[in-house]
């Protein structure tokens, strides 16, 4: 990124829970944006603008959130900016955020995603009535689960792929205090028999229903100085998308994501990211996407990403951790779901994460991607000011 | 060139909102024929209550009873009444500030035409005989006279005002109110959501989708990139060009890569487990997703050739529905590198 170097200096998450009956929308919202504020020990009066984001409409009904939100994110009299990106808006909403900062226009800007899946129906939200169409899908799972056949089938990757990430993720899970799933008894047998939804596709591998908010502070340099923690610096962020179906698109590891990658990267001068990264926060929504995503994303060479799952690399004490939280696996607010990856991202590189802190992460990445494999956002993270 | 087809297309859901702390006290209150606002951060009280200070935005949690007579401060005649509106003869929608209120409320009042409404008028709530812990609580408001009593005219059911006691009510302080009330509070509602369009499937569409009645799939070329699109757009995504030569493509295809599908979804009265696979057509260069049928779900595979299975001649429409699913055609399976690139 270009212009003001941008630092994260406040990240707020909720618990992440299957219903908070307890709060309305404004309140969960609130419950994150007050931590992240808290965490920067700064105010409501302290903020320049706030950037949101939230899953498509019919996911809980609420068109025009950024009407309804101004008062609980104390936005009265400021811009206040609405993103929407599908899956990856998390990510996107921050980016935008990022951009802000970057390009001087406003000093501190607040940035934050939510989604209350209870009071809504996603499965409902992704099939509605079009007439002349036939429905079959049935669910994210069924549109996933051929593209995840296609991985198998070109790589040769062994069936048990996917239960080695959702075990992996849900026992990380168990060391991050939001995370919506703590399955405190799991094994490697419990998922391997979990029932086939999609087949390829496990109960167990695929995403919990959540309801959750994640936010973040960004400042530029004097607001870092001024940080009672040390600041997470974005080295690089990039957005790409394309057509959610076109003859030559590859499903299995879309273009955009390639380029994303890759324009993250250049940004931030790393040319290994698997040697140069030390903690990845990807969108893993189904459990095969993580050997699929370490392709896209350019650690593992075609073909070989399942290789690193398989050994171990993306453990919690592997030599590439992916998901240390838990990921998308253990807590899915969609709407929150990419801006969590991008704050577990910033956690890591201020040593703050916690129970789930990657030992001496000084690089990490975070990743969302959403809608049929369409639009994808990314940042890197450093514990270092950028240079240049 | 056939005629564009259109159809509705309804989306409607329940969906449900978590009241959190005032807004639950609020509908609950009204259940209780209580009308609850809070106190703002500069002394105001807000009616209907925030949760968030507007100013300020601090958490607001001083609640307050204030009184159910009001004065209207701004109005609108209503003449022609929706479905779902709160009253079906004509009537205007104000804005009331209820006595000991700062801020105004939303919500109906019954009058017989717009020379009976002002701003100013004093008016006073007109309760639900059954009330369930919703704004619907408050049916309407209806006139106070100049001596601050109802008026007492027909409301818009012909009926006389149920809670026209003509006592004269006057406006009164605000009293601090704990929310508490006897009884389960009001948490969460339901709010039916509903939108009714009327979906137009395009020329380009409307073309695949006619030519389906004649069991024949149409596929549209780009001029540039040469790739054949199935079910056509219109234009190429990639090219940005419109794509105006037809070419039938099919019915025969191979399955280049499918999953077998075991969750029942409540919209779908298909058995499970049942296939569902992405089909490269003969002639086309991306996946049409169909189902699989005329073979043991666990014995499909990639690269397998299939053929179209129509529903019968009365059953055929202009849907891709009129394709019941794509069955073996018994032809050896496809090599892996003759699809790989429409994976």
């Amino acid at each position: 990124m270009r212009g003001e170097p941008v630092a994260v200096v406040g990240i707020g998450q909720t618990k992440h829970v299957s219903a908070r009956h307890d709060v309305s929308i404004a309140g969960l919202v609130r419950e994150a944006a007050r931590r992240a504020l808290d965490d920067a020990e700064l105010d409501w009066a302290d903020i320049d603008a706030v950037v949101i984001g939230k899953a498509p409409d019919f996911f809980e009904g609420v068109m025009m959130p950024e009407l309804y939100l101004a008062d609980a994110l104390g936005a009265v009299g400021k811009p206040l900016l609405r993103v929407h990106t599908a899956g990856s808006v998390g990510g996107s909403t921050a980016l935008v955020a990022a951009n802000l900062v970057a390009a001087r226009v406003h000093g501190i800007v607040l940035t934050l995603a939510f989604e209350k899946q209870s009071e809504s129906n996603a499965m409902w939200g992704l099939s509605l009535p079009i007439p002349f169409q036939q429905p079959l899908l049935a669910g994210a799972g069924g549109f996933f689960a051929p593209h995840i056949r296609a991985y198998m089938r070109r790589t040769g990757a062994p069936d048990t792929i996917g239960s080695l990430v959702a075990y992996k993720d849900r026992r990380n899970a168990l060391k991050n205090p939001c995370a919506h799933l703590h399955e405190k008894d799991i094994t490697l047998e419990k998922v391997q028999s979990s029932p086939m939804l999609w087949d390829p596709i496990r109960y167990s591998e695929t995403c919990p229903s959540s309801d959750g908010a994640c936010a973040m502070v960004l400042t530029g340099e004097a607001g870092a100085a001024r940080s009672p923690h040390p600041p997470a610096w974005v080295h690089g962020g990039a957005m790409r998308s394309e057509p959610t179906m076109f003859a030559g698109k590859d499903y299995v590891s879309p273009r955009a994501g390639r380029d994303c990658a890759a324009d993250v990267y250049r940004q931030a001068g790393v040319t290994d990211p698997r040697r140069e990264i030390d903690a990845v926060e990807m969108y893993v929504p189904f459990s095969w996407y993580e050997p699929m995503w370490l392709e896209n994303l350019g650690f593992a060479a075609e073909g070989e990403g399942w290789k690193l799952t398989e050994s171990g690399v993306t453990e919690l004490d592997g030599d590439l951790p992916v998901n240390p939280s838990g990921g998308v696996l253990s807590a899915n607010p969609i709407g929150a779901s990419g801006m969590i990856r991008f704050a577990e991202a910033a956690l890591q590189v201020r040593g703050r994460a916690g129970e789930h802190q990657v030992d001496g992460a000084r690089r990490a990445l975070g990743h969302a991607y959403g809608g049929g494999a369409q639009f994808f956002s990314m940042w890197l993270v450093g514990s270092e000011r950028p240079v240049g | 060139m056939p005629e564009v087809l259109s159809a509705p297309l309804v989306v409607e859901f329940p969906f449900t909102r978590s009241l959190g702390p005032v807004q639950s006290a609020f509908l609950t209150g009204l259940r209780e024929r209580t009308l609850l606002g809070v106190r703002a951060s500069d002394g105001r009280i807000l009616m209907p209550p925030v949760e968030y200070d507007p100013v300020t935005a601090e958490e607001l949690r001083d609640l307050v009873e204030v009184a159910g007579t009001g004065t209207v401060t701004t109005w609108a005649w209503n003449p022609h009444p929706r479905p779902g509106q709160p009253l079906t003869a004509p009537f205007a929608w104000v804005l009331v500030r209820l006595d000991g209120a700062d801020t105004a409320l939303l919500h109906a009042l019954d009058a017989r035409g717009p020379e009976e409404v002002s701003s100013g008028t004093r008016v006073r709530v007109r309760w639900a005989a059954e009330r369930r812990g919703a704004i619907t609580d408050i049916v309407c408001f209806e006139r106070l006279d100049e001596g601050g009593r109802p008026d007492g005219h027909a409301d818009s059911q012909g009926k006389k005002s149920r809670q026209s006691d003509n006592r004269p009510e006057r406006p009164r302080a605000t009293t601090p109110h704990t929310g508490r009330f006897d009884g389960d509070p009001v948490t969460g509602i339901v709010t039916a959501a509903r939108l009714d369009y009327t979906y137009t499937s395009g020329r380009a569409q409307s073309r695949f989708l006619t030519a389906l009645t004649g069991r024949r799939i149409i596929g549209e070329r780009c001029p540039d990139c040469r790739k054949t699109y199935v079910p056509p757009r219109g234009a190429c995504p990639t090219c940005g060009v419109a794509t105006d030569e037809q070419v039938e493509v099919g019915p025969r295809g191979t399955v280049t890569t499918y999953c077998v599908v075991n969750v029942k979804a409540r919209n779908l009265d298909i058995e499970v487990p049942y296939v569902y696979a992405h089909i490269a057509l003969d002639g086309a260069d991306l996946g049409l997703h169909a189902r699989i049928g005329g073979i043991p779900y666990d014995q499909v595979r990639m690269g397998l050739r299939v053929e179209a299975v129509w529903v019968d001649d009365d059953r055929l429409a202009p849907t891709l529905a009129s394709v019941d699913h794509f069955r073996p055609t018994g032809e050896p399976d496809a090599d892996y590198d003759t699809y790989k690139e429409l994976l």
